[in-house]
């Protein structure tokens, strides 16, 4: 049976908003953002959970919190068993911070450019005192950079980061993780800021180390076409909430939350033929920010489908029969998966409007 | 030239003087676009998009020079243009362009309304309420409150400041528009709905639309035409559905087969080995034969020429029924 690596409960963080000195003088109340509202999963061993969601939605805060580089407001974190949402002796911070590495989006600001790639690599050891010689850690090095394929090693070691690529720096980054064997990674917008064939060359070797080194990971993007191939599972977020969480193919093929089917319409493919069709997006208005948090389900102001029930009641998760993940919609399962498509004629008059059940496109895709 | 061709751009090449020698970061471009068409270019960061449009804008940064070729926009050779005469005559007017990340660079201090007017000012003397007026005519078009007119930019969102530099881009109708990387740092809710608004406009306006960007989906939302580019070469170019549906250069094969499909499953992605080359010293023969899985001998020799297949233009190889 695989073990449960992860575990996340009831996780909340307000961030207290910085006020203006004036309204601090006139003691205005104050002002806090619900970064991460009262959120639950778990990641199992060897596995790779998604957390996706619009810039602001609290992806990267709950990978703070899971690094320990920030507080909890309230709700647990485990990591193999154990509670470290609290966890502040520096001994056992510091075992703590050798078990779990940070992967950032930007591999341009993420290395030292005075240091080299060996001095980059070298740090890591030096700090868990790993390797009693210079010979020992060098191998270690070397064993690392051919973990994320720069090799030959020698050919990298002494360049510094503005010889890499983009590509080239975000595996010297990998490698600085690596080298400390770590059981958890969080990769935060990992391949966001790289080409598509680096992003796909990236994704592959970041999931062959799943294997090879036994590796759980956090994977934080807002590209949610990456998901399907790099995770398992995947977690929703709309304005610190997950409103829908299961196993990948299940909730990108199957929506069943108005704000993911929203956001899934929302992503262009590569298909053609669509200059003539103008698909429109299944949500209203733009995000409330986050100090604001809307009463009932905090998605019914943009929501398509709300109801009354909406706005006064805040809907608990479901896992409507068959479809085997959760959602917290009270429509939950009642909605289809559909979106209007307006087809335009050369002169950008709309001659006919057409319904798609998107749910049954995507089964017939591929 | 056919009546309703609006630029015609004829073995285009801009080369940047650095100390390492020359960068070659556009080479022999060349293509026509229509009144209402538009075209996408499409290729890794780095192979010379941005390069193309600023050398069609006359805006090539030093130590960057358009070193050959000819750009005609209705029978005005940019080329030959002084400075003055492109800032007078050209951009704006002729042609205009959204840069890269131009929302981030709308000044703070003034109106939105202020920034938008500036150009009616000082080409065409328009000022007052037949400035607002042409104002308000393409804020519409973009979706735009006229309350915002009076705003300043650090009160707008990021989809609101990008409608707004697009209505401006448009302000002068130009012949040609230029979007480079429009909806990249945009979340793609707010990129989804701004695409179907592009959509419509290209439809009512008649001009001509050229669309950078590094992604190719969004590409295939908008482009009549696409053009491929590798390391300063355009290597395809042709009807986008064409070229979707059936690339024919292997990098735009792999290019295309390299972006993560949300209904697809695959146990591998598919990727191109290596990086594109330095352009100071591109490889011999073509350019792309150090990364392509069908190279053979005369790829790394000679430099390809442009074949049409399908009606698609395609420099490769590959496609050399005389050979
Ligand atoms: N240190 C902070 N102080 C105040 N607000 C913060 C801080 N960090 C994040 N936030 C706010 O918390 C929310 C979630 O942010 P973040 O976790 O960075 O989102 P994401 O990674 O999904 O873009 C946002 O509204 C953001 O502005
Ligand atoms: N001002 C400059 N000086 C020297 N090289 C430049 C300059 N601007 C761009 N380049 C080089 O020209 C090539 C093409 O760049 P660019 O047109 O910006 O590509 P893209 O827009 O496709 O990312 C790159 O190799 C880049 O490094
Ligand atoms: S609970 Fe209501 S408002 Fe919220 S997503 Fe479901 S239908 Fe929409
Ligand atoms: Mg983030
Ligand atoms: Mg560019």
């Amino acid at each position: 049976m695989t073990r449960t690596v992860i575990e996340v409960k009831n996780l909340k963080k307000d961030f207290e908003v910085s006020q203006s000195f004036m309204n601090k003088m006139m003691r205005k109340p104050k002002l806090y953002v619900k970064a991460v509202d009262n959120i639950s999963f778990k990641i199992k061993e060897k596995e790779s959970f998604a957390l996706v969601g619009e810039s602001g939605c609290g992806k990267t805060t709950v990978g703070k919190i899971l690094m320990r580089l920030i507080n909890v407001t309230s709700g647990e974190v485990y990591v193999k068993g154990k509670n470290i949402s609290k966890l502040n002796d520096p001994y056992k911070l510091k075992v703590y911070r050798r078990m779990t590495q940070m992967i950032y989006q930007d591999p341009f600001s993420s290395l030292d450019p005075r240091f080299k790639v060996y001095d980059i690599l070298e740090e890591p050891l030096l700090i868990h005192n790993i390797g009693s010689s210079i010979a020992e850690r060098r191998a270690l090095i070397e064993e690392a950079l051919e973990n994320v394929r720069l090799t030959p090693p020698d050919e990298f070691i002494d360049r510094y980061p503005h010889m890499l690529s983009g590509g080239q720096r975000q595996r010297v980054a990998i490698a600085r993780c690596l080298i400390l064997n770590p059981d958890v990674i969080v990769a935060d917008e990992p391949v966001s800021m790289l080409d598509v064939s680096v992003r796909a060359e990236l994704l592959n070797l970041m999931k062959d180390l799943i294997e090879k080194q036994d590796l759980t990971y956090l994977y934080i993007t807002h590209d949610v076409s990456t998901t399907r191939f790099f995770a398992k599972h995947i977690g929703v977020m709309y304005l610190g909430d997950i409103v829908e969480q299961g196993p990948v193919g299940n909730v990108l093929d199957n929506p069943l939350h108005p704000y993911t089917q929203a956001l899934l319409t929302a992503i262009p493919e590569p298909e053609p033929e669509r200059l003539d069709r103008i698909k429109e997006i299944p949500i209203r208005g733009d995000i409330p920010a986050g100090t604001n948090i809307p009463e009932g389900c905090r998605f019914h102001p943009r929501c398509p489908y709300a109801k009354r029930v909406c706005i006064e009641e805040v809907p608990d998760y479901k896992i409507p029969a068959e479809r085997g993940h959760i959602v917290r919609c009270h429509f939950a399962g009642e909605i289809e998966y559909k979106f209007r498509v307006k087809v335009i004629s050369d002169e950008g008059e709309v001659v006919k409007e057409e319904v798609i059940d998107a749910g049954e496109e995507s089964d017939t895709a591929s | 030239m056919d009546d309703n061709t609006i630029l015609k751009v004829n073995d285009l090449s801009t080369h940047y003087f650095t100390s390492r020698g020359a960068v070659k970061a556009l080479d022999d471009a060349s293509f026509e676009l229509k009144g209402g068409q538009s075209m996408g270019i499409a290729g890794e960061s780095g192979c010379g998009k941005s390069t193309l449009a600023f050398s069609l804008m006359r805006m090539v940064q030093p130590p960057g020079k358009i070193v050959k070729g000819s750009i005609d926009i209705r029978g005005l050779e940019v080329t030959d243009l002084s400075e003055k005469e492109a800032r007078k005559k050209l951009r704006w007017q002729k042609i205009s362009m959204v840069f890269q990340g131009a929302m981030d660079i709308m000044t703070p201090v003034y109106t939105v309304g202020y920034q938008m007017m500036e150009p009616l000012k000082y080409l065409k003397n328009i000022k007052g309420d037949e400035a607002k007026d042409i104002c308000f005519k393409y804020l519409d078009m973009v979706n735009i409150d006229y309350e915002l007119f009076y705003r300043y930019p650090h009160e707008l969102s990021g989809g609101q400041k990008q409608r707004i530099v697009i209505a401006t881009a448009l302000l002068l109708d130009p012949d040609v528009v230029i979007l480079d990387e429009p909806t990249t740092a945009l979340d793609v809710v707010v990129e989804a709905r701004i695409m179907n608004d592009l959509k419509l406009l290209k439809k009512k306006l008649n001009n001509s639309m050229i669309f950078i960007t590094h992604d190719l989906s969004i590409l295939a939302e908008i482009s009549d035409k696409l053009a491929v580019m590798y390391a300063g070469y355009i290597v395809e170019l042709g009807d986008a559905i064409e070229i979707y549906k059936n690339p024919k250069h292997p990098y735009t094969r792999k290019l295309i087969g390299a972006i993560p499909r949300l209904h697809v499953d695959v146990d591998r992605l598919e990727y191109i080995p290596g990086a594109p080359p330095e352009l100071t010293n591109p490889p011999k023969g073509c350019r792309f034969h150090p990364r392509c899985d069908q190279a053979f001998d005369r790829c790394s020799q000679d430099e390809p020429g442009f074949h049409e297949v399908d009606g698609v233009k395609v420099m490769c190889h590959l496609y050399d029924r005389g050979a």
